[in-house]
């Protein structure tokens, strides 16, 4: 079975925001980046079929050459080859990031492609199911459960209290949440194979998209609030407030 | 004149408060614009269209059939996708839910535009202008879609739904050949033996956190919750450890909620936390350490032992509401 995983480089989840000096874009100076965490279920998730199906799996990221070392994450975590399609930056716009990874991957004509459900920096939840809707085949997001019998596969996506039970047959694209499994630490030897593994780079050029940045700002800090008071005794007090100054009970 | 397309969702044949706040957000621009919203149904034959004029709806377009009940994703992309090329929308607004989160990608995709999602405000006067968070909230950008049309998708509990002495007219709407029995099929919806809130729509929120102890002690946050009606959240912490589902996680790697009341307790507030509610209206903090970055964002804070106050708060919340 041939796989894909598309994974992106972002910024740590403990990372402090700082913007810019253009005020468009966050600072970057020791921001620590790493592979986005939906990714490394989608990563997980690839080298389970691959082991199952005697399989072939391919890390491809879009961004800056620094995502050769995110590419190198999932190698060392059990992918075979990397490709980075490379560019400096990524517009905001989630279509242009698409359209190129959809023309990697048809090249490719993979059975199956995963993504991580969303990227931590941009949250958009939205690459994975356009490429799908580009490439013209089936595709589920935010999965927690994956099952695949020959060219058809059966899966679980929770909805708003519930769980909705999804079939489609492959090739398809599916987008992984987090509880889809537990994804594995590269062992030593893994990340040693890993530099010895083929990547690709191959440049890419995207339009700029059809968002124009007019600003990125920090949120606006919270009115400072106050301790109503220490332990049980304090309760009263706290229900007063919440009913006749928030006025939210 | 250019009108605004709102998507609407329906759940066993009654439609979401969440396509109400859709269509505010809709109404807002389309009254920039000066033209008309449009709602869009797409479900089993039967759902109740009553009040959508009021909330903001000049017409409501129907596309109603038994086998559209569940959401089949590439269905209702061909309904949406036809009716927004056939009705020349501007702009597609839809709520960034499970299903929204879903469907508006392929929307953008299949016309081939712009995608805002997530959305928390959204102004005409000069083009379309949006505010979006990003890193979870920890940043937020002010943006500008360049392009007609565009998919924009907004956030539960951002937007007010408003109401209005305005009857919409109702047109049902085929669906085209072409879209059936292709692609993905939903099968079922498997629905909880306990019928649960959801964290990310519900108006309050209880979550707990490590300062629990252990996973049997969030009974006390499910009775809090109960008492107030609210849906039930936890910190990654709590989920890693395994004591609650994943699906309860609120901050990056979980979900952004912005409730009415956000009650956190026993939750010192990491960075990815805070990022996840700090856009609630109101924050409760129960904690022990009176340092806690928790308390920075909270309006009102209790410090203390949470095995003293929970118990103590949930017999205050229930005297109230029974009385």
């Amino acid at each position: 079975m041939k796989i894909a995983v598309c994974i992106k480089r972002v910024p740590d989840s403990e990372t402090r925001i700082k913007i810019g000096t253009d005020g468009k874009s966050i600072d970057e100076s020791g921001v620590k980046f790493v592979l986005n965490p939906f990714d490394e279920y989608a990563v997980e998730e690839a080298l389970k079929l691959k082991e199952h199906t005697n399989g072939d799996v391919v890390a491809i990221s879009l961004g800056p050459e620094s995502s050769q070392e995110t590419i190198r994450s999932a190698l060392a975590m059990g992918a075979d080859r990397g490709v980075l399609l490379k560019c400096d930056s990524i517009p905001l716009d989630p279509l242009p990031t698409a359209r190129a990874l959809a023309a990697e991957l048809e090249q490719g004509a993979y059975d199956i492609v995963f993504f991580g459900k969303l990227a931590i920096d941009n949250y958009d939840q939205a690459v994975g199911t356009m490429v799908a809707e580009l490439l013209g085949i089936p595709s589920v997001s935010a999965i927690t459960r994956l099952e695949v019998t020959d060219q058809s596969a059966t899966v679980e996506r929770e909805i708003e209290g519930a769980v909705e039970v999804v079939e489609f047959s492959l090739p398809a694209v599916v987008t992984a949440e987090k509880g889809l499994n537990e994804p594995r630490y590269p062992a030593l030897r893994g990340i040693m194979l890993a530099k010895k593994k083929p990547l690709d780079v191959k440049d890419v050029d995207l339009s700029k998209g059809g968002l124009e940045v007019l600003e990125l700002s920090l949120p606006s800090e919270r009115k400072a609030g106050r301790i109503v008071g220490e332990g049980p005794e304090a309760v009263p007090a706290l229900v007063d407030a919440l009913q006749n100054e928030a006025k939210v009970l | 004149m250019p009108n605004v397309m709102a998507v609407l969702e329906q759940r066993n044949g009654t439609v979401k408060r969440v396509s109400h706040e859709v269509l505010a957000a809709a109404r807002s621009l389309a009254d920039h614009i000066g033209g008309e919203v449009h709602g869009l149904v797409i479900g089993p034959k039967g759902v109740n269209t009553e009040g959508l004029g009021g909330a903001g709806a000049d017409k409501v377009l129907a596309c109603l059939a038994d086998d559209l009940e569940l959401y089949q994703a590439d269905r209702f992309t061909h309904v949406v996708a036809e009716q927004a090329t056939t009705g020349a929308y501007s702009t597609i607004v839809l709520g960034a839910t499970a299903l929204g989160k879903d469907l508006g990608p392929r929307i953008a995709a299949r016309l081939g535009c712009t995608l805002a999602s997530d959305v928390t405000s959204i102004s005409g006067r000069d083009g379309v202008v949006v505010t979006r968070p990003v890193y979870a909230g920890k940043a937020v950008y002010k943006l500008k879609i360049a392009t007609e049309p565009s998919v924009i998708s907004v956030r539960a509990n951002a937007f007010d739904p408003v109401s209005a002495s305005r009857t919409a007219s109702l047109e049902e709407v085929a669906e085209a050949d072409g879209g059936k029995g292709r692609w993905a099929r939903t099968v079922k919806v498997k629905e909880p033996e306990h019928a649960a809130l959801d964290v990310a729509e519900a108006s309050v929120v209880v979550s707990g956190g490590r300062g629990l102890k252990e996973a049997e002690n969030f009974r006390l946050i499910d009775d809090l919750a109960e008492a107030l009606g609210a849906a039930v959240g936890a910190s990654r912490a709590v989920v890693d450890a395994g004591w609650r589902p994943h699906s309860e996680q609120v901050g990056q790697t979980g979900k952004t909620v912005s409730p009415n009341l956000y009650v956190a307790v026993g939750i010192s507030g990491a960075i990815q936390h805070l990022a996840g509610m700090r856009t609630a209206k109101i924050i409760v903090a129960i904690n022990r350490d009176p340092d806690a970055p928790i308390f920075k964002v909270a309006d009102y804070g209790v410090v203390g032992d949470l095995f003293e106050i929970v118990p103590k708060l949930t017999e205050e919340i229930k005297k109230i509401r029974e009385g």
